[in-house]
């Protein structure tokens, strides 16, 4: 059996150990245009403010790639698959053939094209160690940045630069920071927090010009008209999956490459995890990207079952991020700020001088989300009860204690989500709480 | 594997466990210079949850789980399945991002807010019971054999 993994991160992490739990005998070949072996992606920002070093990147063991037996393809892009006679084409014309495929290519930066900005050098994107490491050269000529876009990666490269004692401006387009995955109250603690370490942060208004002789930078113009004087602009304004080179492919691709619960795409013996897969949403079951870092590796790992002939079942991604900013701990997961606030019921706690927030977000007696900031313990009891969908109508109330946990919650769901007996040992308690 | 299982009804909330716990993973192994003259006191690995002033307690720990929610969530590559089963946590390599916090459902990993770092169960690596189960006067913690699922 020939397995074929292209993208090296970690979808395709979860993806071999879950074909190698099966089948230690298939030759497994992974391809990546990176060249590094897989790396802790999210750390680029602490790479950049010089919190870690180099050694500190690596995700896995030194052994991992020999102890797996995996044949590894760095420096190497795809550039297409033919899925009649189930090869993928590499640049350069090289062809490998495959049993089963794994697209396991995650995300690009969206670029858009903002006039002034193609002829000009020190135009960043914030996604891999190849930008960090950019960046991190060019930094002691840099006297201030601009960072397009108030998201997660936007304002960790923006406290990456900040770190290097850089000056920095966030310009977000949304009415706060963050938008996506947090609320108002929690968006407004960050951006106090970065005000307060001095960055600066625009809200409601957007990059329109980049203005600068040839190609040097000398500012940005906004939206409302006001200009930023600046020599770096860094553009953090999302990812779309990468799935482009599948354009003359068979392979049903919306926004991203369309799987089902057990990561299969419309081609026969192609499976496609993370970033650049688009799967059903816990919640709604619609499907949808979900750049998420443990449901890439639950997707991984779901995918490598079967395409090594197991079968495991996807629950659905459930969005979950846990950042720092400058110290402050956040943590938010699944359904954070509904639409229509009327079919859910809102329960919240919050001291923002002190950095303080938590919110629980529940529908039909369900946990369906939450947001933390500050005082981060014990999150994933959250999490727990939400992917459980234990009915907490008795237990509402103690969801905002500070030190909430399983004595909180009734004995017989205490048995059976922390299950103190373990779970091998009586056989009428199902075996659920471990998630997968 | 042998795993901690952890008795609802025999436990008396006596935190036992967690002064074990950190007294095991001193510098001095020895509880009065531990809790009086480390300079960096470790932070227990167990937690002893209570209620009603006690009525109801348990003590709650690192589950070692077949498939671990925290070794999906970590971002360094910190948390590793050794080939025991322990999973462990790499203290070099945590960058303290609190990942595993978000995604352990048995709210088993603990904030050390002193080194920035996750701190989890380890097993005891240096004995033969882990020293909360020893230091339980009750039994309420096991080390026994048994699969998690």
């Amino acid at each position: 059996m020939n397995y074929v993994i292209v993208g090296n991160s970690v979808a395709a992490v979860g993806a071999i150990r879950a074909i190698r739990a099966l089948d230690q005998q298939g030759n497994i070949t992974v391809i990546s245009r990176e060249k590094h072996n897989a790396y802790g992606r999210p750390l680029i920002s602490y790479l950049l403010g010089g919190l870690i070093n180099e050694k500190r990147m690596s995700y896995l063991p030194d052994e991992f790639y020999s102890r797996h037996r995996i044949n590894l393809l760095l420096n190497s892009e795809v550039i297409g698959v033919d899925t009649d006679s189930r090869k993928v084409k590499l640049v350069g014309g090289d062809t490998i053939a495959y049993d089963r495929l794994l697209l396991a290519t995650g995300g690009d930066p969206f670029v858009p094209p903002i006039e002034g900005i193609a002829d000009k050098d020190r135009i960043f994107t914030f996604t891999t160690w190849d930008d960090a490491a950019k960046l991190k050269v060019i930094s002691q000529d840099i006297n201030h940045a601009v960072v397009i876009g108030g998201g997660l990666i936007g304002l960790k490269a923006a406290e990456g630069l900040n770190l290097l004692n850089k000056s920095v401006t966030v310009i977000e387009l949304a009415d706060r920071v963050l938008s996506s995955a947090f609320d108002r109250p929690a968006g407004k603690i960050v951006a106090r927090k970065m005000k307060a370490n001095g960055i600066d942060v625009i809200t409601e208004d957007t990059v329109v010009r980049i203005e600068g002789e040839g190609t040097e930078i000398t500012g940005v113009t906004l939206k409302s008209g006001d200009f930023i004087p600046c020599d770096t602009v860094i553009v953090a304004i999302g990812v779309r999956p990468a799935a482009g080179f599948l354009k003359e492919s068979n392979i049903e691709i919306k926004r991203g490459i369309v799987v089902d619960n057990t990561m299969a795409t419309s081609a026969k013996d192609v499976f496609a995890a993370g970033d650049v897969a688009e799967a059903a949403d816990f919640f709604s079951e619609q499907k949808n990207p979900m750049p998420i870092w443990p449901d890439a590796y639950i997707q991984g790992d779901i995918a490598g079952t079967a395409m090594a002939g197991g079968a495991k079942t996807y629950a659905g991604g459930l969005a979950m991020n846990s950042i720092e900013f400058f110290k402050v701990s956040t943590i938010s997961m699944g359904i954070t700020n509904p639409a229509d606030p009327s079919e859910f019921e809102i329960h919240s706690f919050q001291d923002i001088q002190n950095y303080q927030y938590r919110k629980i977000v529940l529908k039909n007696n369900l946990l369906v989300g939450a947001v933390l900031v500050g005082n981060v313990d014990r999150a994933g009891i959250f999490s727990g009860l939400i992917k459980e969908k234990i009915d907490m109508k008795l237990f509402k109330e103690s969801l905002l204690l500070p030190d909430f946990g399983f004595v909180n919650l009734s004995r017989e769901i205490r048995d059976t989500l922390f299950s103190p007996l373990g779970k091998s040992v009586n056989k009428d308690i199902p075996a659920m709480a471990t998630g997968h | 594997m042998k795993r901690i299982y952890s008795i609802e009804d025999a436990c008396i909330g006596c935190h036992l466990c967690e002064i074990g716990c950190i007294t095991e993973h001193s510098l001095s192994k020895d509880p009065v210079k531990a809790f009086m003259h480390e300079k960096e006191r470790p932070i227990s690995r167990c937690t002893v949850e209570e209620l009603n002033g006690g009525i109801t307690s348990l003590s709650t720990t690192c589950r070692h789980c077949d498939e671990p929610d925290c070794l999906q969530a970590c971002i360094s590559g910190a948390i590793q399945k050794d080939s025991e089963g322990v999973v462990r946590l790499d203290r070099e390599q945590c960058v303290g991002c609190w990942s595993c916090v978000m995604a352990c459902p048995y709210g088993a990993i603990q904030r050390n807010l002193a080194s920035k770092k996750a701190n989890k169960c380890d097993l005891c690596p240096d004995r033969e019971t882990p020293a909360c189960v020893d230091a339980c006067p009750n039994r309420a913690l096991v080390y026994r054999e048994g699969s998690q699922k």
